[in-house]
């Protein structure tokens, strides 16, 4: 049986992963797997934009613009987080977000 | 085609010129802050005058970027906040080991905010926000030993970063549904279907996360009370204000055709961001936490403003360049006291117009400004919000709006209070302000006055809508 992949399929997984990113962002106490789970975030949204590109707006390319910018965009802002964890580790001694609790309601 | 480009992104370039001067200070020689200081004060008050002058419309890039006469003015009242910035903050400031730096993020973010506010496609629209948020995050952790700034700075990179994700998944189902990104085709293929109405709903949530409205409002009060006081006043003012111009014209621009589903949207958020800004704002002792949930109220109250569609506009922006004033000569005067007696709570204020009458009655005109006492321009602010809220004809809703404001008088009231009444054995000692500093504080003082009795303002800005 040959299943060529379409829309759905592709729908599908990137809502997966985005849920599961969610559901990693919210329960997930370690800031290194947080973060892995707000990449999967804009993992999903990639997908998205180039399922979207393919499959119905093959002529309008923004979709796959959107998701080169996307890229690099996701790149600087790891980069501005683990130098903000790499300080709250220097500050807590730990990397958990338990540890840091000074500041509440 | 050159000489377009000059002009009509004239402010972003005066202000990448700013940046790259402050690069070069940095890794030239360097200067000491006590001489770097009122250099750069200098070219942001430069910078603001520049933003008067040779300003044309007109769109860049394909309708990527677009500019007119209201935007420049938006610019102008952001530059002006900047400026003030720098000089109601120069005690702390000039302490900082790391100023080039600081101003450097400081002055990226603007130019973020200068993108957003001009941006016609939801792409640049991105990319902007992005701009104006990371360098905040990084800004939150300049009390570099500090415990509590990096924990703020952590809550406010991971909340922004989520907020972004959830932004992006939004234009991506709007992508599919429409298959535009611009603004000005979007109107055309917007039919308020379902998927479309999920989209919108993602888009609003990640510019409420911005904006501190309720539900998505977690972040501020512990950011706010974690970053060192001059990034908390730019968070609470330059960063709201420049949002709330780009919340209102992506609400009234792209989506007007979505207008039932989003004035329903409106009406519920701005109840309970009133609401709960309110009442957690009554049970604070810290003065930034407290200045916080009370920036949270008066965003309940500009989306009161925004619900007045189509003619929300003038009511906002002029809301938002009283607040400009008010909200930064609190901050100003906060500022001045931690940094010289380290004391941040309200009980500390008590007795403080014994030994510093000048802070005192600076901070009692910011708190009335806020609270929206009739002489002060916050009330003619606050007025003109809710009658264009009313003018849909929700009266139930303007009046929660009002009562909102009883309960905020009571919370105001009380550091004024604790200032002038409250008596204390150990008040704050005497400071003595710095030229600069007491320079701003009356600016903002005269404005927060001037602003609501000159009545050109606000039918200059009615002018500029047209």
């Amino acid at each position: 049986m040959n299943i060529e992949p379409g829309l759905y399929h592709l729908l599908f997984i990137s809502g997966a992963l985005f849920f599961i990113g969610v559901y990693g962002f919210l329960t997930r106490r370690n800031l290194i797997t947080i973060l892995m789970s707000i990449e999967l975030i804009l993992n999903s949204v990639n997908i998205n934009f180039i399922a979207f590109n393919k499959y119905l707006w093959p002529h309008k390319m923004d979709g796959l613009f959107f998701t080169i910018f996307i890229i690099a965009i996701a790149a600087a802002e790891a980069a501005v987080a683990i130098a903000i964890i790499i300080n709250l580790y220097r500050s807590h001694k730990s990397i958990d977000v338990e540890s840091a609790e000074e500041l509440k309601y | 085609m050159l000489n377009d480009f000059l002009i009509l992104m004239k402010s972003e370039l005066v202000i990448t010129l700013i940046i790259f001067i402050l690069l070069f200070i940095k890794i030239g020689k360097g200067m000491k802050n006590e001489n770097l200081l009122p250099l750069l004060q200098v070219l942001l008050l430069v910078n603001f005058i520049a933003g008067f002058f040779f300003n044309k419309n007109g769109h860049l890039f394909g309708d990527m970027f677009y500019t007119n006469e209201l935007i420049v003015f938006e610019k102008n009242i952001l530059n002006l906040g900047v400026y003030l910035i720098s000089l109601l903050c120069a005690d702390w400031l000039k302490k900082t080991p790391h100023l080039p730096e600081f101003f450097m993020l400081m002055l990226s973010a603007l130019l973020g905010m200068f993108f957003m506010i001009s941006s016609g496609n939801l792409l640049m629209f991105y990319l902007a926000l992005e701009l104006a948020s990371i360098p905040v995050a990084a800004m939150a952790n300049f009390d570099l030993e500090k415990k509590r700034s990096s924990e703020g700075a952590m809550k406010m990179i991971f909340s922004s970063a989520f907020s972004s994700g959830i932004l992006l998944f939004g234009i991506s189902l709007i992508y599919g549904a429409t298959g535009t990104i611009s603004f000005a085709e979007l109107p055309g293929q917007l039919d308020g279907s379902a998927f479309q109405i999920l989209a919108f709903a993602m888009l609003i949530g990640a510019f409420a996360f911005k904006l501190s409205i309720v539900p998505f409002h977690l972040w501020t009060a512990d950011v706010y009370e974690g970053s060192p006081i001059a990034t908390t006043s730019f968070l609470s003012v330059i960063s709201k204000g420049s949002i709330a111009f780009v919340f209102i014209a992506a609400l009234y621009i792209p989506f007007q055709k979505m207008f039932e589903t989003w004035y329903l949207m409106l009406v519920i958020l701005a109840v309970i961001t009133m609401i709960i800004g309110n009442l957690f704002a009554l049970r604070q002792q810290n003065i930034k936490r407290f200045l916080a949930f009370s920036s949270i109220a008066q965003v309940g109250f500009i989306l009161v403003g925004m619900s007045g569609y189509p003619d929300g506009t003038t009511a906002v922006v002029y809301f938002i360049l009283i607040y400009v004033f008010s909200n930064l000569a609190a901050f100003g005067v906060a500022s001045v006291i931690s940094e010289h007696s380290g004391k941040e709570n309200i009980d500390d204020y008590k007795g403080l117009y014994k030994t510093n009458p000048f802070l005192c009655w600076i901070l009692t005109l910011a708190l009335f400004s806020l609270a929206g006492i009739p002489p002060t321009a916050g009330f003619f602010g606050k007025l003109f919000l809710i009658s264009s809220g009313a003018a849909k004809g929700a009266y139930w809703f303007v009046t929660v709006a009002a009562l909102n404001m009883i309960i905020s008088l009571y919370y105001y009231l009380r550091v004024v209070r604790a200032m002038f009444m409250d008596k204390n054995e150990q008040p704050v000692e005497k400071i003595k302000t710095n030229s600069t500093v007491k320079f701003a504080l009356i600016l903002c003082a005269a404005a927060i006055v001037l602003v609501g009795l000159l009545s050109w303002i606000y039918d200059y800005i009615q002018s500029l809508m047209n």
